[in-house]
């Protein structure tokens, strides 16, 4: 619509009414840069009276592109979006966009930008102070729906995470060898003392040298040895007995009706004889071996509590350890020191 | 069936019957003892199971337990942030009412996985509108005759909702305004007070 001077239509023309309709958060400005009118959010938002007559300067401040006071820059940038903010909230930025009028003047309409959420709680906006066709209450929509969404993920995560904890606390398996672990150990070991007629030995098994295999070989060498460890005691273990991991590169195995210290000895001279063979792993090999400390039933005048026992077995390590490694200790009896060849296998001498 | 909405008869259940009256209805239903997980999905079976079972245990009408359902859905405290996202729909129950079509591209927005109702909207003039709905499972009409009368209320508008059978595999029920401002209603602002 053109008017016999040539000029574009006015905001008169179109009718503030429909602009406060249709851009309730604009504002019109005099050449001058006096402010002529603005739409009735943004009169809401400022909440300093009718702003009519002030001079824009005092009631916001233009960021980007340029400030109120380059105006003849702000009106080239007719079209661009505009960084603004309102004074008293200068934390709230605002997006605009600006159409030169006619008259040299301006026309700039406002929105919340990303700071929309923030915005309307400070602002105490409703609803219909947004045009129908603004998305911003949409958005608020989602904002808050998407929190209650995270909050019922984050609770099923949480409730899978307890779930899975309790399971597996309740696990009797080591995940890493395969054997039992403490928790079923010790149900094993408690069950056995129960029966008042089974008899058996419970050795403690801690391997020597692993620690330099962990720190020069790295853990997956470590964990390598583990598993070898562990399928020697599967294979020297009988069917009846049951071997357990139950620390790093610790042991526990029931070994039942053998009590005697020969058969002791025997079996855990073999074991040490077996674990210091030295274990390939990617291309060279890795040498550990073990000491063992081993107590049995029989040497209780009442029966023992799983605690002593393990206890006993415990210090009858410790005895072996003392005795210089890669070797055994009976509870109740000297330590027994393997011979001088297998000593000299001792990796620690390599 | 989304599990959300599992839950939500689950919830409604332990909140207005109680823990014992939910294990009855779970042993009947031989629901596993940990009952509905929100964030799951479960055969449409298993939530009509469930909702047989709550019948036969509280002895109630199903329309009557779908009623009390759907008001609990926008009343009970543990759920206002329900509440608050319905409140959305619009500034009085008239507009709330005239965007229920958009109700379920609404919840998408959120959930899309969730089965909505189709919703269509007849306004028959002088306040007066029809609703019909289709669901995957039967009882939809009742639970919105009971969330919508909630919501009636949560506005301060005063309404007269009824039920207006089944047709063409749709049910629905009528709506009658007669006063959108009757009362003060509850508070509801777009900012939240607290997170």
């Amino acid at each position: 619509m053109n008017r016999p001077d040539g000029s574009r239509c006015t905001t008169d023309s179109v009718g503030v009414a429909a602009l406060d309709r249709l851009l309730p958060m604009h504002v019109l400005l005099a050449p001058d840069r006096t402010i002529r009118h603005a739409g009735p959010t943004l009169e809401k938002m400022a909440g300093r009276g009718p702003l009519a007559g002030q001079p824009a300067d005092r009631v916001f401040d233009l960021r980007r592109p340029c400030g109120l006071e380059e105006f003849d820059r702000l009106l080239a940038a007719d079209g661009q979006r505009l960084t603004l903010a309102l004074h008293g909230a200068e934390d709230l930025p605002l997006r605009g966009v600006l159409v030169r009028m006619p008259d040299g003047g301006a026309l700039i309409d406002m929105s919340l930008g990303l700071s929309f959420e923030r915005g309307v709680t400070r602002f105490d906006l409703n609803g219909s102070d947004f045009s129908p066709c603004d998305q911003t209450v949409e958005l608020l929509y989602l904002q808050e729906a998407n929190a209650v969404i995270a909050r019922l993920s984050r609770q099923l995560t949480d409730r899978l995470s307890a779930a899975r904890e309790a399971a597996e606390h309740q696990a009797l398996t080591d995940p890493l060898t395969a054997l039992a672990n403490r928790r079923a150990m010790d149900i094993e070991l408690r069950r056995l003392l129960e029966d008042p007629g089974a008899e058996f030995a419970l050795l403690h098994l801690d391997l020597d040298f692993f620690k330099q295999v962990n720190d020069t070989r790295g853990h997956a060498a470590g964990d390598h040895v583990l598993a070898e460890v562990a399928d020697i005691l599967r294979r020297d273990l009988r069917g009846m007995d049951m071997a357990a991991r139950v620390g790093g590169d610790e042991f526990l195995a029931i070994l039942r009706d053998t009590t005697s210290p020969e058969a002791i000895s025997a079996l855990a001279e073999r074991l040490i004889r077996r674990i210091e063979r030295p274990i390939p792993f990617e291309g060279s090999v890795c040498r550990v071996s073990a000491s063992i400390g081993v107590v049995a039933t029989t040497v209780y005048g009442i029966r023992p509590s799983a605690d002593l026992m393990v206890a006993d077995a415990d210090a009858a390590l410790y005895r072996a350890k003392k005795a210089g490694r890669a070797t055994f200790a009976i509870h109740g009896r000297q330590a027994e020191t393997l011979n001088r060849e297998k000593r000299m296998d001792d990796p620690r001498r390599r | 069936m989304h599990g959300m909405v599992n839950r939500a008869l689950q919830g409604f259940i332990v909140a207005n019957y109680g823990p014992d009256v939910w294990a009855e209805v779970r042993s009947v239903a031989r629901l596993p003892e940990d009952g509905f997980e929100a964030m799951h999905r479960y055969d449409h079976a298993v939530t009509l199971t469930c909702f047989g079972a709550a019948v036969d245990v509280l002895g109630k009408h199903p329309n009557a337990l779908l009623e009390d359902i759907g008001t609990y859905l926008v009343t009970d405290p543990q759920l206002e942030p329900l509440r608050r996202l319905l409140r959305f729909g619009g500034g009085t129950f008239m507009e709330f009412l005239v965007s229920l079509e958009e109700l379920p591209d609404r919840a998408r927005l959120a959930m899309p996985e969730l089965e909505m109702p189709e919703i269509t909207l007849h306004a028959e003039g002088c306040g007066l509108f029809t609703i019909s709905a289709r669901w995957p499972v039967p009882g939809i009409a009742p639970l919105l005759l009971g969330a919508l009368r909630a919501m009636a209320d949560d506005y301060g508008a005063l309404a007269f909702l009824e039920l207006a059978g089944i047709e063409g595999g749709r049910e629905r029920l009528r709506v009658r305004i007669f006063d959108t401002d009757f009362n003060e209603g509850k508070a509801f602002s777009l900012g939240q007070v607290a997170p």
